[in-house]
């Protein structure tokens, strides 16, 4: 049952980021030790496998990334300058790895870092997970659609600015943490992408690094178990990944929530997703990522055999409408609104947002053709249709696209 | 800024804008993204090519020049069509690009229109 492999790269990643964060913080320098330690963590990679994962991995990188800088290696791209600082720097981690206490981990410090408000929040989520995961470049340059070439500029540019402002490693304070958690909640909700699917078949995008956003999540909810937003967000992201294997059929085909067989949803994440929104709820502060995720918790209540309680989903989209009145939030409530009083509810919703914020934004047309299609308001279907359709990024829901408005009549093109 | 959207087919997608049962889907999987393009108001040129081997090639080898029946370069994918948009950034022509019914589209920045 458990996937020895992925358990194998889980301890790399864990072990690769509490030492990337334990050097930067003492250094105020997050790039100085990374090419030396990526090298050692794709050694690690490669051997853990048939070596079994060491007892002290942490001491195991160490020391391949040490003996590359006294090697001095000349693939290695170290500064030489920072070498000797460096390496008294390995020494301390090394006490530290050895003194027989568990290592310190300081990653939640990386996470607030990389979300810092002096760096470019489109960079938040891409710094997160190179510096926390050491996901490489050009992995996380395909998930974000972005040349990787652009995207290790960007990466190094952001970590020149650490270096040079001498951006803070510190934890904010208790006044100050919930306007600095945003960003980290954000950042860590744009690695797993749009996990929105409905009826309509919007754009699920982002594949490929749903399990590490759910890692950097369960992270952020180890190391807060206090505040209620991170035991949302990762609600919300395992209640998505709950429902991976049933968004597609044997064929390869998209199939939407309302026709998903919640037999094939994975019951164990479902259960731990509503555990972590009970635990959320303690705290008593209601936040988007609760309301999100009481969201698809209610579409999960499908697994026991209930009806989807549409009204009580568009209430919860309500209350999201007035925290996070996002693009994405309107239109989802319209499709709630839609399917728990009828079409012409929901599409007076969607008329109010304004057309210039929708133009290319695909899921506000697949939900708009759908419950015009319903509301018999063909033509309009159609040319909804015709924009979700040519808008799509992922072939599977535009075949599924294609399909529904088909069922329009032929003359549809 | 312009991009050029260089969109490249397999001989199978080639071979499917002839084939009658597949022409409709086809053509629809261009249609609605070239109104997608257009109602975005992105457009600056577009041009649909005929398949490769309708193509004439000249090559100058050794100040000798030389006709040929097909394109220039012999790889598996070939130019299908391109686009022209105007956008403001490279991330947003590979958004552009994604959204495109091949499986393999170039995106290059054009240089600035000579004088």
């Amino acid at each position: 049952m458990i996937d020895v492999h992925r358990a194998i790269e889980q301890a790399a990643r864990d072990s690769y980021g509490r030492l990337i964060a334990f050097l930067a913080v003492r250094r105020g320098d997050v790039a100085a030790f990374e090419d030396a330690l990526s090298d050692a963590f794709v050694s690690a990679l490669e051997t853990w496998p048939l070596t079994g994962v060491p007892n002290k991995p942490e001491a195991w990188l160490l020391t391949a990334a040490r003996r590359r800088l006294i090697d001095g290696d000349r693939r290695a791209r170290v500064r030489a300058d920072a070498a000797p600082a460096l390496l008294a720097l390995a020494e301390e981690a090394q006490q530290a790895v050895s003194s027989g206490f568990e290592f310190p981990d300081e990653r939640l410090q990386m996470l607030f870092l990389c979300a810092h408000p002096s760096i470019d929040p489109a960079i938040h989520t891409p710094l997160m997970l190179q510096t926390v995961l050491g996901i490489d470049a050009a992995r996380i340059a395909s998930a974000f659609l972005v040349k990787p070439s652009a995207m290790g500029q960007r990466l190094s540019r952001a970590k020149a600015k650490i270096r040079g402002e001498r951006l803070t490693f510190e934890m904010p304070g208790a006044d100050e943490l919930p306007q600095r958690l945003d960003p980290v909640l954000e950042a860590i909700y744009a690695a797993y992408g749009s996990g929105w699917d409905d009826a309509a078949g919007a754009d699920p995008r982002r594949n490929g690094l749903t399990e590490e956003a759910i890692c950097l999540a369960r992270l952020l909810a180890r190391s807060l178990p206090e505040e209620p937003e991170p035991h949302g967000l990762l609600a919300l992201l395992l209640h998505c990944e709950a429902r991976r294997a049933a968004r597609r059929d044997r064929s390869g085909e998209y199939v939407p929530l309302s026709e998903q067989d919640p037999a094939l949803w994975s019951r164990p994440l479902i259960e731990e997703a509503e555990q972590h929104l009970r635990l959320a709820a303690q705290a008593g502060r209601i936040g988007r990522f609760q309301l999100e995720a009481a969201i698809q918790s209610a579409h999960a209540q499908r697994i026991q055999g209930f009806d989807t309680e549409w009204e009580a989903i568009a209430l919860l989209y309500e209350g999201l409408v007035h925290l996070a009145p996002t693009i994405g939030t309107l239109v989802g409530r319209a499709a709630a609104v839609a399917e728990a009083r009828g079409p012409e509810a929901g599409l007076a919703l969607l008329e109010e947002i304004p057309t210039d914020s929708v133009k290319s934004y695909q899921p506000y047309w697949a939900v708009a053709a759908h419950f015009q299609s319903l509301a018999n308001r063909l033509e309009e279907a159609r040319e909804a249709y015709g924009l979700a359709i040519g808008l799509c990024a992922d072939p599977a829901v535009k075949k599924f696209l294609i399909r529904q408005s088909r069922q329009l009549g032929e003359d549809w093109f | 800024m312009h991009y050029t959207l260089l969109f490249y087919e397999s001989p199978e997608e080639f071979a499917r804008r002839t084939d009658p049962e597949q022409r409709e889907a086809y053509l629809a999987g261009w249609t609605h993204y070239v109104r997608a393009l257009r109602e975005a108001g992105i457009v600056v040129a577009s041009a649909g090519l005929y398949p490769p081997e309708t193509a004439a090639s000249l090559k100058r080898v050794k100040g000798e020049t030389l006709v040929q029946d097909g394109p220039i370069t012999s790889a598996k994918e070939q130019l299908g069509g391109l686009f022209v948009i105007d956008v403001p950034d490279q991330d947003t022509a590979l958004e552009w690009a994604s959204r495109g019914p091949t499986d393999a589209v170039e995106v290059r920045q054009n240089l600035p229109p000579t004088k």
